[in-house]
């Protein structure tokens, strides 16, 4: 059986990982189909190339990192204060939003946007993505940051109180580099989340704010690219460089 | 002493009322809403949006999305268990293969279920390796049909099944397995017997975790199902675009919702954490 189970797994993590290690290689092929012709760089240099792309990950960039800063502060500070006291409130409205699928969200969030411009002279734009990412991840940053909490010993804290620390002094002192690693973390999954999201965005999103994941949602839309293999290959690469570099950092 | 924890809830408790409270509100009214000319919401209160859902295209595009949610499920716990298992029994390299069942989450989905579209299609790697070896003539149709969409859900969410799964084997009191050697009966019974009733908590929140995604998918069903495969998260979606009827469109998203959270509800009635 041990023999069999080992067998099984192997195929299992093939299952899970080889798609994307061979669109990496293919993304390198020379040739526009699926007939290996030789190592080239060309759908490298054409993504590179085109402006669209490059606008839609800066896009893409500053709405991951806007979005990835105001969650990580709200879900983190969210965090602490249910450690202190629970409130049914908050937290199921965060497990709520956890459990909501995608597309309802995103149409909430759209119905939201659309009746508040009623009162309000603004469109769909950068501000409301940010707004949307904001939303759906910080229930991811709050989860990841009670996880930590759960092994803090309040002890530490009341000692800071004891020796004349104000309340925010015994948190950012003490409490908050103890998160510290958990938070690092939080915000990794929060930018991962906002970096990768289409569902939600491409429905809150305006004519100038168009993201990553909306351009390479067009682009496979049309058909298989080789262009789209190579920009893959990229964010793959550069996701993964973030994690590793963040898994330095909590160590 | 209770100030800060007050500053500090209210920003979430804020936001979760403005991006959850309040828009739950409007898709509840829009949807006892009449469609307006142009595509905005307009009065009489209705349930017409309601009737519609249940007559028989709709309901079709229901049925078909609760199957398809089913089959990806079962699939992902019955491929999951083994991998579980595996994990659980791999003594010291445990990390080492459980990071491997994490690692997908650090990468983009979009591009996961992309990669499939670059495996599956008629020139793509399969059907051109299956042409050079003359096993087919034709390129298979793989790609666009209700097969391809189960394969990307299972391959999506695989890992939501191995992680519950995992966490309850790991819990497992090794020596109910000794015990049941003991009594005489072989590795296979024990599983059978054993092990797998008692990862009953593992499987339902596994089941949880897939189904409900699963059941209001719109990247894999556009992608991979093509306009073919029109499940409830593609409807709803298409409500709010392109047909821009949106009182019908939130109705739909509405009883997407409700469903979605009466599994939740039903599942954690039982006293588990699925967090």
């Amino acid at each position: 059986m041990k023999r069999g189970l080992a067998l099984y797994a192997a195929c299992a993590y093939a299952f899970l990982h080889l798609p994307l290690l061979i669109l990496a290689i293919f993304s390198f092929n020379a040739s526009k189909f699926t007939v290996w012709q030789g190592f080239s760089l060309h759908w490298y240099a054409a993504a590179m190339a085109d402006t669209e792309l490059i606008q839609s990950a800066m896009n893409s960039l500053i709405i991951g990192i806007c979005a990835t800063a105001i969650a990580t502060v709200i879900g983190t500070m969210a965090a602490y204060a249910l450690w202190k006291r629970a409130s049914t409130w908050v937290s199921g409205a965060m497990y709520l939003s956890l459990v909501t699928p995608e597309i309802v969200t995103g149409v909430s969030l759209l119905a939201l946007f659309q009746w508040s411009f009623r009162f309000l002279h603004l469109r769909l734009g950068m501000h409301t993505v940010i707004l949307a990412h904001v939303a759906f991840s910080v229930a991811y940053v709050a989860v990841v940051v009670m996880a930590r909490l759960r092994s803090f010993d309040p002890a530490l804290e009341e000692a800071a109180l004891d020796l004349g620390a104000t309340e925010f002094g015994a948190f950012q002192r003490v409490t908050l580099p103890y998160l510290a690693p958990a938070v690092i973390a939080a915000a990794m999954l929060a930018f991962t989340v906002s970096i990768d999201d289409y569902v939600i965005t491409s429905l809150v999103a305006g004519i100038d704010s168009q993201t990553l994941p909306m351009a390479i949602y067009a682009m496979a839309r049309r058909g298989v690219n080789p262009v789209l293999n190579a920009v893959s290959t990229m964010i793959v690469v550069g996701l993964g460089a973030m994690v590793l570099i963040s898994e330095r950092l909590r160590k | 002493m209770r100030r800060l924890r007050t500053i500090f809830l209210t920003p979430a408790g804020a936001l979760m009322f403005a991006t959850l409270v309040v828009p739950s509100l409007i898709i509840c009214t829009y949807s006892f809403l009449s469609r307006g000319a142009y595509g905005g919401v307009e009065r009489p209160f209705t349930i017409d949006n309601f009737e519609r859902l249940i007559a028989p295209l709709y309901g079709a595009i229901f049925f078909r999305s609760f199957w398809i949610a089913a089959v990806a499920t079962a699939l992902c716990l019955a491929l999951g268990f083994p991998l579980a298992l595996f994990i659980a029994r791999s003594g010291e390299r445990k990390n080492l293969y459980l990071g491997l069942v994490i690692l997908p989450f650090w990468t983009s989905f979009l591009i996961r279920i992309y990669a499939w579209m670059f495996l599956l299609r008629d020139t793509g790697l399969i059907n051109t390796v299956l042409l050079k070896i003359h096993a087919i003539h034709d390129p298979l149709p793989m790609l666009y049909n209700d097969g391809a969409v189960i394969l990307g859900l299972v391959y999506g969410f695989l890992p939501f099944t191995v992680l519950p799964l995992y966490a309850t084997l790991e819990r497992l009191d090794p020596s109910l397995l000794e015990a049941a050697a003991d009594l005489g009966s072989k590795p296979w019974d024990a599983l059978w017997r054993v092990t797998i009733p008692l990862c009953a908590a593992g499987f339902r929140a596994g089941a949880i975790l897939v189904f409900v995604p699963c059941l209001g998918t719109y990247i894999v069903s556009d992608l991979l199902g093509g306009s073919k495969t029109i499940l409830i998260g593609n409807l709803v979606q298409n409500q709010f675009t392109a047909s821009r009827d949106w009182p019908f469109g939130a109705a739909a998203a509405l009883a997407l919702m409700i469903v979605a959270m009466a599994l939740l509800f039903a599942a954690r009635r039982r006293g588990e954490e699925l967090l």
